[in-house]
């Protein structure tokens, strides 16, 4: 069997390549896709616990995350569209964003 | 229960998941990067079955790789790809960017290697036929308020991709 | 079953729904050239009523909803301050929506529905609840930072917000999933049983993490930078709301999962952040030349004044009590900051750099007056309430022997005068560029405005009844 804490390693990593593509990419969808990428991360971490726990409180936890990435995309992408109309650019750095 | 066809499924699945979460944040064009989203998602909808959650991994095929997912695609295909195509893929920042992501990632795993401890080295046997059932319950009872709630989430969610998205002002 | 008293502990927050949906069946049974002032009026008795609301709730405190949420006078406290923003902002945007052209309906409702999520914030104690409820406050106001469609920099501000908000809520979600792992719960009572029993390693890094999230939300340094282009972009009132109202919902939350839970490991965390962002703020806000961007510094600065107060662990009482009387007294001069601003911002909000405000105090006295109000009590001089807010975070630092921080926070207090001086300055120093009169004030927005100032005022002179309900809620949180 494998143990607990592979899955956990897992979903660490799942999560900082979340972070690291938020941080190094220039494209929003991209950088959307990263946010969904540690919501994963997260998501797996809950399942795990869960599972350790034998409490399914987790997997209900699982599901609002769920819901509310999916309210999220909409809006976000709703969002998106909205800046491309008057930007005619998905590149952050056009539309002056980040400026860190 | 055969434990090495877990271990194996575990890796494989694991893997595909890994190598996929690379490309989805090192490709180039932002299609290759939803599809490799979108395996990424699937494994993981095995890795929880695996764990034991039957119900979260039907939602996560259905909702996320499913609906999610297609949203995304079909976004991506609105707006004018040649161009982003054109455009360069990593900001200035990645050197930064890099030494917070390992930082995060050390500081991770050097937690996860120390609550080692507190848990059970493997993950037991868990009653998975009435998996449904107690989440159901939880979900209507425990979980009442919280559930009715996300209603007014995703009416909100409505109402703001309409405002944002329409044409006329 | 459940019980009917648990749907009076939840009162203000049904009758904020309704009337959110209500204001969007009116708008599209209003013809194109009727007056859409109706709506606004709608809203506001909305958020009058779940005011009333808030006091019946306050006669049934206790857990409702399996435990999910919590009424005590700390979330009755931290109600009503949020419903009086949300009803400043809708009275100041009566006139502002029809001077930009902006679409009503969905304003009006994403801004109650909005509250709604604020609103539970302060009462929920399950994290599951606590999540649903930022994200409800957190949509709205991403979209409603979008609102002026006509304006590029509207667009992308609430795009900014949008990335940065979900990325920070991803750090938030790691962070209560690591307290799941650790002590296999997430209501806030059983994870303080827990955390009682020892404290894993995990639980430092969930609270760490879970600390990025809501420093995010509050806009406390060093994860500011979202915070002068996203309110620069957004519509003046929207600013008013977002910059008062879930920043006090989410410093509510900060209050009731540190101190409910009796979290461990964040003093060296809180200080840094504290000190950071009072330097940044007040730093930042010296050399910028349009007012939404300075406000937003500010607001970064006051974000850091307010977390001195959390660590002020010696007698988390006064800490407690301290934070919510900043909150309360922050949101009052701001909100009314705010209103003013936008009034005089015109159509297109064409007039929000500093220079604007030249000779202000001649061509509007009564404009410029009620500003200054606001811009002394941002200050901190006596007789408002900023100086009390400031006096009381202060003494509670001080007897907690933060000295240090205190010396920082002082030193802060005394460079962030120079901007607010320098804006009083040029509205009655300096000569009027423009001879144009400015409109005068509709009733509504007077009547924010006025209303602020009374607020911003009792503060300054009656802080006794104030301090005293926020001790006392303070003493329900604090076990």
């Amino acid at each position: 069997m494998v143990p607990l804490s592979w899955y956990l390693l897992l979903s660490a990593f799942l999560f900082a390549s979340g972070v690291a593509g938020f941080l190094i990419r220039r494209n929003i969808i991209t950088i959307f896709m990263s946010i969904e990428l540690m919501l994963n991360g997260v998501n797996l971490a809950f399942i795990a616990f869960a599972t350790v726990r034998h409490s399914l409180n987790g997997n209900v936890f699982v599901f609002f995350v769920m819901v509310v990435a999916a309210a999220e995309a909409a809006v976000g992408l709703a969002i998106i569209i909205a800046v491309y109309r008057t930007r005619e650019t998905l590149n952050v750095d056009r539309v002056n964003l980040l400026k860190l | 229960m055969m434990p090495v066809a877990t271990t194996f499924f575990f890796y494989f699945l694991s893997i595909i998941a890994v190598v996929s979460a690379i490309v989805v944040i090192t490709r180039k064009s932002p299609v290759h990067s939803a599809l490799a989203l979108i395996t990424t998602l699937l494994s993981l909808a095995g890795l929880y079955l695996m764990l034991y959650a039957p119900f979260v991994a039907a939602v996560q095929i259905v909702l996320y790789a499913g609906g999610i997912m297609v949203l995304f695609l079909f976004v991506i295909m609105l707006v004018n790809l040649e161009k982003a195509q054109l455009e360069e893929r990593f900001n200035k920042q990645w050197q930064v960017a890099l030494i917070a992501v390992l930082t995060l990632g050390a500081l991770l795993i050097f937690i996860f290697e120390k609550g080692r401890s507190v848990f059970p080295q493997t993950v037991t046997n868990f009653p998975e036929n009435t998996n449904t059932q107690v989440i159901g319950l939880l979900l209507y009872r425990d979980y009442l308020m919280p559930f009715e709630l996300a209603s007014l989430l995703l009416l909100v969610a409505i109402v703001g991709a309409v405002v944002m998205a329409k044409k006329r002002v | 079953m459940i019980p009917s008293g648990d749907y009076i502990r939840i009162l203000p927050e049904i009758v904020l729904s309704i009337f959110g949906m209500l204001v969007m069946v009116i708008d599209p049974l209003l013809g194109e050239n009727d007056d859409r002032k109706s709506i606004g009026v709608v809203s506001a008795i909305g958020a009058l009523l779940a005011l009333g609301a808030t006091f019946i709730m306050a006669g049934h405190p206790g857990e409702a909803f399996y435990n999910i949420l919590r009424v005590d006078d700390f979330a009755v406290f931290f109600h009503v301050v949020v419903i009086l923003i949300a009803l400043a902002c809708i009275l100041m945007s009566f006139e502002y929506l029809k001077v930009q052209e902006i679409r009503q309906g969905e304003y009006y409702g994403l801004i109650l529905f909005g509250t709604v999520g604020m609103c539970l914030m302060s009462s929920a104690i399950e994290l599951v609840m606590l999540f649903v409820a930022i994200e409800i406050s957190s949509i709205s106001t991403y979209i409603l930072a979008g609102f002026r469609r006509r304006a590029a920099e509207s667009a992308e501000s609430s795009l900014k917000y949008f990335l940065l908000g979900s990325f920070a809520t991803a750090f938030f979600l790691y962070g209560i999933a690591l307290m799941y792992g650790a002590t296999g719960s997430t209501n806030v009572d059983a994870i303080a049983a827990a955390l009682r029993q020892g404290t894993p390693v995990m639980a430092y890094l969930a609270i760490a993490l879970m600390m990025v999230g809501l420093g995010f939300k509050v806009a406390a340094a060093p994860f500011q930078v979202w915070t002068p282009d996203v309110y620069e972009g957004a519509p003046a009132p929207v600013v008013a709301l977002m910059s008062t109202g879930p920043k006090a919902a989410a410093f509510a939350v900060l209050l009731r999962v540190l101190f409910g839970t009796a979290a461990p490991g964040w003093f060296w965390a809180v200080w840094i952040a504290a000190a950071l962002s009072m330097t940044i703020g007040n730093f930042g806000a010296l050399v910028q030349t349009n007012v939404k961007r300075m406000l937003a510094y500010s607001s970064i600065a006051h974000a850091g004044y307010l977390l001195v107060a959390f660590i002020a662990v010696r007698n988390m009482e006064q800490g407690v009590s301290a934070a919510m009387f900043y909150t309360a007294a922050y949101a009052a001069m701001n909100v009314g900051a705010f209103a003013v601003v936008s009034h005089f911002a015109s159509a297109g909000e064409k007039y929000v750099s500093i220079e604007d405000y030249a000779g202000l105090g001649r061509r509007s006295p009564v404009l410029a007056a009620v500003l200054t109000v606001f811009l002394l009590s941002l200050i901190g001089i006596p007789i408002t309430g900023g100086f009390f807010a400031k006096f009381y975070v202060f003494r509670a630092a001080v007897s907690s022997n933060l000295i240090w921080l205190t010396v920082i926070g002082l030193v802060n207090s005394a460079i962030g005068s120079y901007y607010y001086l320098r804006l009083l300055v040029m509205m009655y120093m300096k000569e009027p560029q423009s001879e144009e009169s400015v409109p005068s004030v509709p009733f509504a927005a007077g009547f924010a405005m006025a209303g602020c100032v009374v607020a911003t005022l009792y503060l300054g002179v009656f802080p006794n009844r104030v301090l005293q309900f926020a001790i006392e809620s303070a003493r329900t949180l604090v076990h």
